[in-house]
């Protein structure tokens, strides 16, 4: 079982929580080209490591929010938020 | 069943990721084409990836006219392999139900199976009382939470031994030349004169692979490693539009034979089949999150039974011997990845997701001819990468998110 650590509600059961993917800066839709806001939505970075991810916290606080994880370890890092988003600066 | 050559220090084509895509493109390589100076090298052993984990499922009803045509070639294939490659691969053509358990699933079916009969497919649509003369033990009745609406039922769907598609592959390649190294890692792919900082990526060519035995130099590498896609790709500078997650699957203990047929549902996110020694093999959706670790999970297990439990109550005292887990490269548009990636000399053959066991045949076959030829077959055409970037996405989630 994975303990998602919901900055809210703290660790609970993955099952809780909808996964919505890599997190990555979102292009202006309005200046992006078709090809630009494509490369967004459908290329990935895969890594077998640390990736920052985005959740949704489905069953407690309904907030959206992004976590670092190994994918090879599946472990989340710690602390689970990269250390300029927890100082609440854009990463 | 192949023999334990050296590794040599170069080689007209590599092909990295030893399972039976990278052995069905080395087979059709020297068969078809007489290119016999070629290497499979796999970090583990042939068959350890989903090669050797899959639930053996084979049929050609997928939803677009492209991916029917293409799965409807590897039947084909499947058909006569047994011949072709001189080992039994024990295909059971035992039909294949889709079940419909909502309205909107039925309207799917019924596009499907349209779709599928002008290609020729033999698929259609069947109500709960045909589905019950072909699967006695499914519960039909109007009572369950989710009642049994109809099915798309398709016959010459069936199973196939993976292992001995494995094996048949590896030893009829072998026997033409090919040279299978196993405990051989791909660490990197030398690229000269691409866009990127480092020289590699679109632009460049391939000139040879770095493994943990030692360099070998080569012209064409032809990526074959599903779950792991990505990291070799990145290796040469190609960005994919792969995530990796974990497939689940279990199998019980074996009792007499009473499924006749493969069962899919959709709704309930499960299908079920029972092997010729009589055990029920089980699976399910990929797992929720991307991972590159293959352990299994309680919730998979306990979300299983509940599930089959709702199709076939009388199973309830059945016992789960073991489960196990594989990694899958899934696509937006649950359709592969084929042929050249803008780096000359670098092919890929991913994006198998949970599909692509029954897709190796004719992935072979036309990948083979791309790096024979140097051009794209027509009939891999629609999966290429540019198709993300074009946006002309062939959507297959319809027909493989469930039913693999
Ligand atoms: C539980 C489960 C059930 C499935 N059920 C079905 C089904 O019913 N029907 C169906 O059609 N498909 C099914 N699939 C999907 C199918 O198994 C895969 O799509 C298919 O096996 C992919 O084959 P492949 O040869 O591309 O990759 P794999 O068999 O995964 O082989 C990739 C190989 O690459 C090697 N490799 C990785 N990195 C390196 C490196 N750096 N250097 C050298 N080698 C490397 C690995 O060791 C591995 O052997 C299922 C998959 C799973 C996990
Ligand atoms: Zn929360």
């Amino acid at each position: 079982m994975l303990l998602v650590p919901c900055p809210n509600c703290g660790p609970r059961n993955a099952a809780d929580f909808s996964y919505v993917g890599e997190a990555k800066a979102r292009p202006d839709p309005n200046a992006a080209t078709p090809e630009e806001w494509r490369d967004y939505l459908y290329m990935k970075d895969n890594p077998a490591g640390r990736l920052r991810e985005t959740w949704y916290c489905r069953s407690g606080c309904r907030q959206y929010f992004v976590l670092e994880r190994d994918t090879a370890a599946n472990r989340f890092a710690d602390p689970p938020l990269p250390a300029a988003e927890a100082d609440g600066e854009e990463a | 069943m192949w023999r334990d050559v050296p590794l040599r220090n170069s080689y007209d084509v590599v092909i990295v990721g030893g399972g039976v895509h990278g052995l069905a493109t080395a087979y059709y390589l020297a068969a078809n084409h007489g290119i016999t100076d070629v290497a499979v090298l796999d970090k583990a052993y042939l068959g350890s990836g989903g090669s050797g984990r899959n639930t053996a499922i084979v049929r050609s009803n997928y939803l677009t006219p492209e991916g029917v045509a293409f799965y409807d070639r590897s039947l084909q294939l499947y058909n006569t392999m047994s011949a072709d490659l001189n080992i039994n691969v024990m295909f059971s053509e035992r039909g294949h139900l889709t079940l419909a358990h909502t309205d909107s699933a039925l309207r799917t079916m019924r596009w499907r199976a349209e779709v599928n009969k002008l290609q020729g497919i033999d698929s259609s649509v069947i109500g709960p009382d045909e589905i019950k003369k072909l699967a006695p033990s499914l519960d039909t009745s109007s009572h369950p939470r989710f009642p049994i609406l109809g099915a798309l039922y398709h016959p010459p769907g069936g199973i196939v031994r993976h292992d001995a598609v494995v094996w048949g592959y590896a030893r009829a390649a072998d026997h033409l030349g090919v040279e299978m190294h196993q405990q051989t890692e791909v660490t990197d792919i030398e690229v000269t004169g691409g866009d990127g900082p480092d020289g590699k990526g679109p632009g460049g060519r391939v000139t040879g692979v770095v493994t943990s035995r030692g360099r070998i130099s080569t012209p064409t590498v032809v990526n074959c490693t599903a779950g792991w896609a990505s990291l070799i790709s990145d290796m040469a500078g190609v960005k994919l539009p792969i995530s990796t997650r974990p497939l689940q699957a279990a199998v019980t203990e074996p009792v007499k034979v009473f499924l006749p047929t493969v069962v899919v549902s959709g709704s309930l996110h499960v299908y079920v089949s029972q092997t010729d020694r009589g055990e029920l093999v089980f699976g399910a959706s990929v797992d929720p999150y991307n991972n590159y670790g293959i352990t299994g999970s309680l919730e998979f297990t306990e979300e299983l039974a509940g599930h089959v439990l709702e199709l076939m109550p009388g199973i309830s005292k059945m016992r789960l011997l073991r489960q196990w887990s594989g990694l899958c490269d899934m696509t937006p548009d649950y359709s592969p990845v084929m042929g050249f990636t803008g780096v000359d000399g670098f092919l890929c053959d991913v994006g198998w997701g949970t599909y692509g066991f029954k897709a190796a045949p004719v992935s072979g076959e036309q990948m083979a001819e791309a790096v024979a030829t140097g051009t794209t077959p027509e009939m891999i055409a629609p999966f290429s990468l540019d198709r993300f970037h074009a946006g002309t996405l062939v959507g297959e989630k319809g027909a493989a998110a469930v039913g693999h």
